[in-house]
């Protein structure tokens, strides 16, 4: 067994901050096999970590039942949302639960090559993730007749992204691997079906992956005992901003935000940002709310404001972001966000009227039916929650008719 | 004979499509839809819009076009597939399962609008001072979904200088709508690949490399982008206004040759179906504007043929009789002028096995002010010569610094389709009513041969009836002097014929397998160069080269919209015309013999047709400082 | 530029080709890889990419102009990118971001004119729990304030 993880780990939490020794799942996983595993992650109810929350027993299930003889893995390890850096800390402090976990999607989907797609904001990881891998191939975790596991060989190369949040997407991602623009395809076909050069390909995210070893050994229906019915398992909350002790936490989905508040000892908290630039920002009525794929969605960006801060400041620096993120390819995303970035500096300049702001929240809605890729679809949910939950401090004297404000 | 096909895969979002079942008739070949309460099976894999179009259900389009790849981007086609949480593009969506579509529920409608009115906003300029006005999809667009009040404002400044370096393609990106239509044409469809998008976000914009003008790039002005470009943002260089000034200078004696392509389209222009030539009709509009002799530049395509196919004999000779190595074969056409800059930027180390024969148009001009000049004692100072052609690149070309033979700038003006129905308009001329009329003296009617030049394969079927005849003094065997396998949209072909019984001046050809190779569209051009690399082309004799798809009928300067069923009407407007004419082989042509006898004595590739009638290239190469 | 220099460039990414392979998959590795060395793709470093991939330059410099941490213009020795995302903005990326403008004498996208140094705002680095946060090439330096901020640049002449 590989006796090189130095740092000592004084994180824990239900499933991915507990226990773990390395090649553990894989062994198992050798153990089960490839049916045993999809079962088990089918019984999980696992969903996507990055946000999508697509369940990965399916995800698996559709690439493993391709007949294509090429198939790729891929971890998606481009973590560009604003307020997300879980992904940072399992790269850095559990890369045996990502690298297990890609071993064994490999092993059940087919595939002989996983690739790790790590932000090029990330390059300082590069090198002691490349020695992790070299370790790996010494202790025949990756290579040729993994673990004695006949006819099962796999190799894990990593790809560095270039300043691209939108290749975070399944299929930017894909585009950029390929040597293309990080530009989002048409789906259907799907990256199960049609995904890098053609191939069948699961991209999970890199906590989706690291979830994977624990639930093959302690079972799919222990997982279930963590979190909610429709919210299975845990999941690491990346949380920023006005708050004594920021950081990642390992929390069973379920958990409210006044929890939350409480645990990172937050005060006067006026509004909470959930899932990223991209998430919804929820005022303190909204507190009570749980996260969870049922509630309020996210891929583990929590961000919080406290009173001091001002809103529309907020909102614009989202959608200043978004605007230099947007790929450009959609009209909806390239043009609309400027619009609603233009909306929030007239706002700003007390230069708007109420239709005006109305027609920006209706091409919000627009933008989220009809843009290409996740990111155009979820780019205005920022613009209209803050908006609407936050109108008295971004509107208010306005609203009353108040002049000369 | 044999016919070969090659199949060209474009480069980009190839895989990224679902491919039709071979066999429909197998379990799950077919799929039931429901479109808007109708129930319909198409095809698995069949993508909604197709499904529509098939239906007559209409949906809007942008980015959509039917020559190109699919690109998803300009979201105008969005429909509701029932259980989907977002709506979807019905040009990209393969029907896989039986699903449901609503093409008209308020959530579409309400994101057309908004997606127009988005587009509107960055649109800048004002609809009455565009020269697409009335022939403009963005404009349609507004129109159907009543998009007429700028929700989102509207552009004030212009964000781009519009690129004007170009002799041929003028660049206005302020027009433009990101649908990428003109990348795609240039990387996939015609493998030339100097547009493409630069940046991103909001900052995303068609470029060329590092933006520079199009003149220092390696563009072939071709102009194909401009044929499908939905928005004014591309237009070739117009030069009418110089041209209506030559026409109002009493001193000028202005002069007009048209090419076949133009006159089987420019109906289009006037609201015709695409189909029809407008020949004689066009003959009468012209000299009401103003032009003071109307040539057809047919008849300089036969004396083409009587060049070009002497050139290809001489070579020939020198090969099997001289057993001279460095003779070039097989012997490529050069009239195509896109097709020209293409091999001199891409295959430099090719040019030698260009014929130096100019184009027709090119030769028309030497003529015009030298030979022309001198029968009608006209100082050839005075003359002003215009080419109607179908194509943007013959403007470059025109104003190649070489093609100044006759002393002068030997064409002056290259004039498009859509350019010249716009002046015809303009002198308030309705050209389907015109009379019909002939073509001017000394050069009168040309043959079918030089008509058919329009369309891919014309030209190699025009030089086989003359070669033949004069290799072996019979006709070509072919029924009605129809030579099938030259004929057709395939993009690359080949075929042979033998030649047997040879008359004694070509006794050395006796027995041998003439070979042929037609290509159209510089992607495919790029196909035949690599087989020419690789040898494979070493048996072949003549290559018929357009740049553009489908030949000079689908050129950049034709009217718009384009796409293979228009360009295939296009071909049989000029199939027929050629059927009908009394003429058929170029060396039949009296008038081409009379130029021979009276003025280009010495023969076809003699001193002084070498002098006017052929040309040199430039090894251009592709690297852009 | 030089033909020898020009040369031993061409040398130089011919074997990245040889390296990484002609597919274009492989185009944006070789780009890195150039981007790294020389701190921007010159337009014949693009030039020369395209001919060994047989794709057209364009499309090289497509990919350079679309990802952020490519560049076509020479830029520092040390690209100093300092986020200006919500948490880093909240932390006190503004009063950073003027110490080292102060400091440099240059403002952000600008580069010093000993080349030394180019500074630049970027989106989320992931360190929102501990920002400000920047990025000294591929290094992460975070919990700044203006003083270390500047003690940092200094530190690396």
């Amino acid at each position: 067994m590989i006796k090189t993880e130095t740092l000592s780990k004084k994180r824990s939490g239900p499933v991915l901050f507990s226990e773990y020794k390395q090649g553990e799942g894989v062994k198992k996983a050798l153990e089960l096999g490839r049916e045993n595993i999809l079962f088990e992650l089918k019984s999980s109810g696992l969903k996507g970590r990055g946000g999508a929350g697509f369940p990965t027993a399916t995800k698996w299930m559709l690439t493993a039942a391709s007949n294509s003889d090429k198939k790729f893995i891929v971890c998606n390890a481009d973590e560009g949302e604003p307020g997300t850096f879980k992904d940072r800390v399992l790269l850095l402090e559990y890369p045996e639960l990502v690298f297990d976990g890609m071993i064994i999607a490999g092993y059940t989907i087919g595939a002989k090559n996983g690739i790790l797609y790590l932000r090029g904001e990330y390059e300082y990881m590069l090198k002691s993730l490349e020695d992790y891998l070299e370790l790996l191939r010494m202790d025949n975790l990756l290579g040729e007749n993994i673990f004695a596991g006949k006819d099962f060989t796999f190799d894990i190369t990593i790809r560095l992204g270039s300043g691209a949040y939108v290749c975070g997407e399944e299929t930017a991602l894909i585009e950029s691997l390929e040597g293309y623009r990080g530009e989002p395809r048409n789906r259907p076909p799907y990256p199960v079906n049609t995904g890098f050069l053609g191939h069948p390909t699961v991209v999970n995210n890199v906590e989706t992956l690291a979830s994977v070893p624990h639930i093959l050994i302690k079972g799919g229906d222990w997982f279930r005992t963590h979190g909610t019915d429709k919210s299975t398992g845990s999941k690491l909350f990346s949380i920023s901003g006005d708050c004594k002790k920021p950081g990642v936490y390992e929390l069973p989905w379920g958990t409210s935000i006044n929890e939350l508040l409480n645990l990172v000892e937050a005060k006067n908290t006026k509004a909470v940002q959930v899932g990223g630039a991209s998430g919804i920002c929820l005022p303190k009525s909204q507190f009570n709310r749980v996260l969870g794929y049922e509630d309020a969605a996210t891929g583990g960006s929590i961000m919080i404001f406290n009173e001091s801060r001002n809103m529309l400041k907020i909102l614009k620096n989202f959608m200043e972001f978004f605007v230099e993120e947007s790929c450009g390819q959609c009209t909806p995303c390239r043009i609309g966000n400027i619009k609603l970035l233009e909306g929030v500096e007239r706002i700003e300049k007390d230069d708007f009227t109420f239709s005006y702001i109305n027609n920006l929240k209706e091409l919000g809605r627009t933008m989220q039916a009809a843009s290409k890729c996740g990111l155009g679809q979820s780019s205005p949910n920022s613009f209209i929650s803050i908006l609407d939950n936050f109108k008295d401090e971004i509107f208010g004297a306005k609203r009353k008719g108040e002049k000369n404000v | 004979m044999s016919k070969r096909e090659y199949e060209r895969i474009p480069v980009s979002q190839q895989a990224h499509v679902v491919s039709k079942p071979k066999d429909l008739t197998a379990i799950g070949g077919m799929v039931s839809v429901q479109i808007n309460e109708k129930k319909i099976t198409v095809p698995l894999g069949t993508t909604i819009l197709e499904a529509c179009q098939l239906n007559q259900i209409h949906i809007p389009t942008l980015c959509h076009h039917p020559d190109l790849c699919i690109a998803g981007v300009c979201r105008v086609c969005v429909v509701e597939v029932e259980k989907m949480r977002t709506l979807q593009t019905a040009c990209s969506f393969p029907i896989t399962s039986p699903i449901k579509i609503n093409t008209s529920t308020q959530m579409v409608r309400k994101a057309r609008r908004h997606i127009i009115d988005l587009l509107l906003s960055e649109h800048y300029g004002e609809c009455y001072s565009c020269f697409r006005n009335g022939n403009c999809e963005l404009q349609n667009l507004a129109k159907e979904f009543g998009v007429d009040n700028y929700t989102f404002g509207h552009v004030k400044t212009q964000r781009y200088e519009v690129d004007s370096s170009s002799a041929a393609v003028i660049r206005d990106m302020n027009k433009c709508v990101l649908c990428k239509r003109c990348v795609r044409t240039c990387i996939d469809l015609q493998e030339v690949g100097v547009l493409e998008a630069v940046k991103r976000g909001h900052e995303t914009h068609v470029g060329t490399f590092l933006d520079k003008p199009l003149a220092e790039v390696i563009c072939i002005n071709c102009g194909q982008c401009i044929n499908r470009c939905p928005t004014s943002a591309l237009r070739a260089n117009d030069p009418s206004d110089e041209i209506w000034a030559a026409i109002d200078n009493p001193k000028k004696h202005v002069v007009i040759q048209t090419a076949p392509s133009p006159r089987a389209a420019i109906g289009e222009e006037f609201g015709k179906e695409a189909g029809k030539s407008f020949t004689g009709e066009l003959n009468t509009a012209l000299r009401r504007i103003g032009f003071d002799r109307v040539f057809d530049t047919n008849f300089t395509a036969d004396l083409t043929i009587m060049e070009e196919g002497t050139e290809l004999l001489t070579r020939l000779k020198k090969a099997i009789v001289e057993k001279d190595e460095s003779v070039k074969l097989p012997q490529f056409t050069s009239c195509s002028p896109g097709w020209v800059k293409y091999i001199e930027h891409f295959y430099p180390e090719f040019l030698d096995y260009l014929s130096s024969a100019k184009s027709p148009q090119q030769m028309f001009g030497a003529l015009i002010k030298t030979f022309y000049a001198q029968e009608a004692k006209i100082d050839p100072a005075d003359i002003v010569t215009v080419a109607l052609m179908p194509c943007a690149a013959k403007k470059f070309e025109c104003n190649r610094p070489e093609m100044c033979d006759s002393g002068f700038k030997d064409v002056d003006y290259g004039l498009t389709t859509r350019e010249m129905a716009k002046m015809i308009r303009e002198a308030g001329i309705y050209l389907p009513e015109m009379p019909k009329s002939h073509f001017d003296d000394p050069f009168g009617d040309a043959s079918g041969a030089g008509l058919i030049f329009g369309a891919t394969g014309g030209v190699m079927e025009a030089a086989l009836r003359t070669a033949y005849e004069l290799v072996t003094g019979r006709e070509v065997p072919f029924e009605n002097l129809v030579i099938e396998p030259c004929r057709g949209f395939e993009g690359v072909k080949q075929a042979s014929v033998k030649l047997e019984n040879c008359v004694e001046q070509y006794k050395f050809l006796e027995g041998v397998d003439l070979k042929f190779v037609v290509a159209h569209g510089t992607a495919n051009a790029k196909i035949v160069m690599e087989m020419l690399k690789k040898g494979e082309l070493n048996d072949v004799h003549f290559v018929e080269i357009m740049a553009c798809p489908g030949g000079c009928l689908g050129g950049g300067g034709q009217p718009i919209p384009t796409s293979n069923v228009i360009r295939e009407k296009r071909a049989q407007a000029i199939y027929e015309e050629e059927a009908s004419l009394p003429i058929r082989k170029s060396h039949e042509n009296p008038h081409v013999n009379y130029v021979y006898e009276k003025f280009l004595t010495d023969g076809p590739c003699g001193k002084l047709s070498h002098k006017l009638l052929h040309t040199h290239y430039v090894k251009r190469g592709k690297y852009i400082s | 530029m030089l033909v020898l220099e020009k040369n031993a460039l061409s040398e130089e990414i011919e074997n990245l080709v040889g390296e990484f392979g002609k597919d274009r998959s492989a185009l944006l590795q070789i780009l890195q890889a150039i981007q790294g060395k020389h701190k921007y793709i010159s337009d014949f470093a693009q030039q020369e990419v395209a001919r060994m991939m047989d794709i057209h330059p364009v499309e090289v410099n497509s990919i350079v102009s679309f990802y952020a941490f490519l560049y076509s213009e020479p830029k520092g020795r040390y690209i100093v990118r300092l986020c200006q995302t919500i948490s880093c903005d909240m932390s006190g990326k503004e009063e950073v971001a003027e110490a080292v403008q102060r400091e440099l004498g240059i403002s952000f996208g600008q580069t010093t004119k000993d080349k030394r140094i180019t500074l630049e705002f970027t989106n989320c680095l992931g360190m929102c729990d501990q920002g400000p946060a920047m990025l000294v090439n591929e290094k992460v330096y975070t919990k700044l304030d203006p003083e270390t901020a500047v003690n940092i640049l200094s530190e690396i002449k």
